[in-house]
């Protein structure tokens, strides 16, 4: 297949980033192009309508829908605050009145002459949008947004959870294959993210989260520790909103597995930077992976690369092996033969013989490795 | 090309969720064969985040098979000049980028809300909720509901015509108040088409027409007894094309390349499916397991039904089926003990790689295991909405209408179904046809006599947009290289006490098998060899002609051959003794050869 490609996840230390910082929905952006910006800079703010309450107003005055509007003590649009009597009806000589309070502080939308329901909204609220990154404003996405430039080290991850944090790396596991302890997150780990090597589970989350890490990235998580420590199983894989105090960014995948060397050696080389991380991974639809950006200016232009390059499977790649019987397994490849093979599921499919580390040369379905890119 | 009628050569995609696969299609004689199919993984993804990368890849794939060029760059070569230059049309359908989704919204659940789901999914749409004035939920909790779910568009019926106007405009003020905001791009307003009380239509546009981009249809309810889906359906259709697909990541590009429009993966096989039950006047089940969704198709006693099960696929739903199904569930299907901690993290590896494929028995088992799973929920949900109108004008009594919601269980009867159609990766690409036949028999749970069939190598889509261009060519094909029939599946109906008790004899030609409770057999009959079958079910059993009773019946072979399944129905129960059960399944793999020793 000459156009083969199989997308690798990005492990870069010269990278040139670009992230666009979108509002939710339309409004100002508050920076112009050519400025420097600091990851908590405001870029671009805007309101979101307030949640809206509704009244049966015809039902509880016990009149018809079209009459409503006799007795009400407000129009559509009016500002109105909680307990103001909205509707009130004149009793029977002036007692006997049945009186409708606002049960909130906020607008009238609209009062339906045909169902007699009162629709009101809570006060407007703010949505603002930071930089994410240190950088500079790149482009403008006109009353949506801006888009960051930034450079240095770029990680993706395959799989995460939580949104974005700020935080100082800390290596908190000796070598990319090693599995730290409870014992690991002590109190200096607090407000930083961790780089734990190749495997986390539950206890270890939890204390995380008790000391107040900021974020983990690892290689692999138990889905039994993940499920546990969510509270409900993650059915499809859009992720990022999780209120669970941690971001978690896995390099690898699910079980123990030993974080490419290179991820790990790239990330420790930063120890003590300030990084951005991402748990948000959305895997349909627009992929979205989870990610670790730790800025480096002093990066000259001539050294920088573009992330989203991507070529082929070429004779000499480093691979990573993404499906069982050598799950994890980082090689190089060797031939890529082109004729259809059969495997041992007797399946036929386009294969690839990878050298592993230990010099043992495996044959692999192509869908069955990754690039590891940088 | 205007003529398509003189068409020599046709290029078909079909854009799936995870893959991309093209087909090269060409006049042979008289006939229409298929060439070659390539395939490419879809390009939705980043680094390309555009659809027409797989497509072109997809295509390269088929011109280096076939030694024929398709493709100047980025163009079609066109029309056709000789076998190895050139192609006439090229046509596609699409489920990428997580195909249609919709909300609909109606007065009565069980009445009009339930017949504007049925247009919905008709139109190729997932259904992400159904409100109805009824449904129990606070207003404000149905305005959340809008705003949070993000569809791509919203199908507003309720009452007939010169019905109920003040419900219809509740809904209408609900949808206002929730000023939804499409799934893609925040530049259009959503595309709301309003389908009910033709008396409603002033105070619908009156709350909806400067929030939303507003539709006007036919009411698809016009008088109680009667549906009219056809206008709602078809607008859903051009809304989804001009609306929906436009957003997707390099969609415009395809559209632009083809010459005919795109339809959706899901419209093109039901209209496969249903030419195939109007042909051989037979009630006929299909399915399509994909990706990210599973497509279940049905005609029994005449009317088409389709559901869609969102979520249910084997690659980027696959962690969805095992939190729907119960790792359990999984587990049972496995004739070897695993780690449940194991398998949670090998399908969770598959979702978050969902283009990996098996390589080991054990892993395939285990994705054949959650295809069984993913096929029977979906069939599940598939039974609770198939109910008995079809789309256009079809009359039912009032006595019907009121008992609407409970009718959908009746029209799927596993009894009375006479072929099933397997589509979809898990079942074309099972390298064992039989684990094709085994996985649709187990989910399914074929009652009597069924015909198992499955689509070769995955192009039942292609054809279907083909049929609309080209019958001769879609049905040529379709008979010759696309439906393969895998065997006839006999299944008594009905228990016995033990393992072990006489269940049914079977005698056809010079063979004569009796086969026991809790026994499954596989017997030879070949491709489109017939055998006249005398089937005895033991007392208690019933092939469809009463307990006991004896059937004799012309049954027509399969590459797989013709399977006695005797471990019993209503229930089916899998031994629950975890070796006992190891060993049944075991013991039914080696019987029917199902997977390779190792």
């Amino acid at each position: 297949m000459a156009h083969a490609f199989t997308p690798g996840l990005k492990v870069s230390r010269k990278a040139v980033i670009y992230k666009e910082r979108r509002l939710p929905l339309k409004g100002e952006v508050v920076c112009k192009v050519g400025d420097r910006v600091k990851a908590g800079d405001i870029v671009a703010k805007t309101q979101i309508p307030g949640d809206v309450e509704t009244l049966n107003i015809a039902g509880r005055l016990g009149v018809s829908p079209e009459d409503v509007k006799e007795f009400l003590k407000f129009n559509i649009g009016d500002k109105i605050k909680k307990e103001e009597t909205i509707a009130m009806t004149n009793g029977i000589f002036g007692y006997f009145k049945t009186i409708i309070k606002s049960p909130i502080t906020g607008t009238i939308e609209n009062i339906s002459e045909i169902t007699g329901q009162m629709i009101l909204r809570y006060p407007p609220k703010p949505i603002q949008v930071d930089a994410y990154v240190d950088g500079e404003v790149s482009e403008i996405i006109e009353n949506e947004g801006v888009i960051i430039r930034t450079q240095g080290t770029f990680v993706q991850g395959i799989f995460g959870i939580g949104g974005e944090v700020r935080g100082e790396m800390k290596i908190a596991a000796k070598s990319n294959d090693a599995i730290i302890t409870v014992d690991d997150i002590t109190p200096d780990c607090s407000g930083k993210i961790l780089v734990a090597g190749s495997f986390i589970n539950e206890n270890i989350l939890k204390e995380a989260v008790t000391v107040g890490v900021k974020g983990i990235v690892v290689g692999g998580i138990d889905d039994r520790d993940l499920k546990s420590f969510l509270g409900y199983d993650i059915g499809v894989a859009i992720t990022g909103s999780e209120k669970k105090g941690i971001t978690v960014v896995v390099t690898e995948g699910f079980g123990k597995m030993n974080m490419a060397e290179r991820t790990y050696n790239t990330l420790k080389e930063k120890e003590g930077q300030i990084a951005s991380i991402n748990g948000a991974t959305q895997i349909r639809a627009g992929v979205l992976r989870p990610e670790v950006i730790i800025p480096d200016f002093n990066l000259k232009n001539e050294e920088l690369k573009s992330v989203d390059s991507s070529s082929g499977i070429q004779i000499g790649n480093i691979v990573r092996i993404i499906r069982a019987p050598y799950f994890g397994l980082i090689g190089k490849v060797t031939n890529l033969p082109p004729e259809l093979l059969k495997i041992e599921t007797e399946a036929n499919v386009r294969v690839l013989e990878v050298e592993l580390k230990s010099g043992e040369k495996v044959i692999l379905p192509r869908a069955n490795i990754e690039l590891i890119e940088g | 090309m205007s003529n398509y009628e003189d068409i020599k050569a046709i290029i078909a995609t079909d854009c799936g969720s995870t893959t991309t696969k093209a087909i090269l299609i060409e006049k042979k004689g008289e006939w229409y064969r298929l060439i070659v199919r390539g395939e490419a993984p879809t390009t939705v993804e980043a680094p390309f985040e555009d659809v027409t990368r797989g497509v072109l890849n997809a295509i390269t794939e088929v011109e280096e098979l076939s030694d024929k060029k398709i493709l100047e760059g980025e163009k079609f070569v066109k029309p056709y000049k000789d076998k190895n230059n050139g192609v006439d049309i090229f046509i596609s359908t699409s489920s990428a980028g997580g195909g249609l989704q919709m909300m609909v919204a109606g007065v009565v659940k069980s009445m009009t809300t339930e017949s504007a789901a049925r247009a919905a999914l008709g139109a190729g749409a997932i259904v992400m909720d159904s409100i109805a004035s009824n449904d129990g939920r606070h207003m404000h909790e149905k305005i959340e509901r809008i705003r949070t779910l993000r569809p791509d568009m919203i199908l507003l019926s309720g009452g007939i015509d010169g019905g109920t106007i003040s419900h219809v405009a509740e809904l209408a003020e609900v949808i206002s108040a929730a000023d939804p905001k499409p799934r893609f791009g925040s530049t259009f307003k959503l595309p709301i088409i309003f389908a009910g009380n033709n008396q409603a239509r002033d105070i619908v546009k009156e709350n909806l027409s400067n929030k939303t981009d507003l539709f006007i249809v036919d009411n698809l309810r016009p008088i109680l007894e009667r549906e009219n889906l056809k206008p709602a359906r078809d607008k859903i259709h051009d809304l989804f094309m001009e609306h929906v697909m436009a957003q997707a990541p390099g969609y415009k590009k395809l559209m632009g390349w083809t010459d005919v429009p795109i339809m959706p993966t899901p419209g093109a096989v039901g209209l496969l499916i249903e030419k195939i039950a109007h042909k051989e006047d037979i009630e006929v089940l299909g399915v399509d397991i994909g990706g990210a969704t599973t497509d279940i198709f049905s005609v029994f006693q005449g009317l088409f039904n389709r559901t869609v099960s969102a979520n249910l696929g084997m690659s980027y739903s696959i962690s969805n089926v095992m939190a729907s199904s119960g790792i359990n569930n999984i587990m049972r299907w496995m004739s070897f003990k695993m780690d449940e901690k194991d398998v949670r993290n090998r399908i969770k590896n598959k979702m978050i790689r969902p283009t990996t494929i098996p390589q080991t028995i054990e892993d395939l088992q285990l994705e054949q295991a959650i295809a069984r799973e993913a096929l029977r929920l979906a069939l599940e949900q598939h039974k609770d909405m198939a109910v008995s109108l079809k789309g256009v004008q079809q009359e039912r009594t009032i006595s019907d209408t009121f008992s609407q919601s409970q009718s959908g269980s009746t029209l799927v009867n596993m009894k009375t179904l006479s072929m099933i159609v397997g589509s979809g990766g898990a079942l074309s690409h099972a390298p064992r046809r039989v684990q094709a036949a085994l996985m649709l028999i187990d989910a399914f749970l074929p009652e009597g006599v069924t015909m198992l069939t499955v689509d070769s190598i995955f192009m039942m889509p292609q054809l279907g947009v083909l049929s609309k261009v080209h019958e001769k060519a879609a049905a040529d094909v379709f008979d010759k290289d696309c439906l393969i029939r895998l065997g006839t599946c006999i299944a008594p109906i009905g228990n016995a006490k033990k393992m072990g008790m006489p269940c049914v004899s079977i005698s056809y030609n010079d063979i004569k098998r009796d086969i026991r409770f809790g026994e499954m057999a596989l017997l030879p009959l070949k491709e489109r060899e017939k055998a006249e079958v005398i089937i005895n079910p033991a007392k208690g059993f019933d092939v469809g002609e009463g307990s006991g009773k004896e059937v004799v019946k012309i049954i027509e072979g399969g590459v797989v051959g013709l399977v006695i399944d005797a471990r019993g129905r209503r229930p089916f129960i899998l031994p629950e003794d975890d070796k006992l059960r190891i060993d049944k399944l075991a013991e039914w793999n080696t019987e029917l050869n199902v997977y390779p020793k190792i």
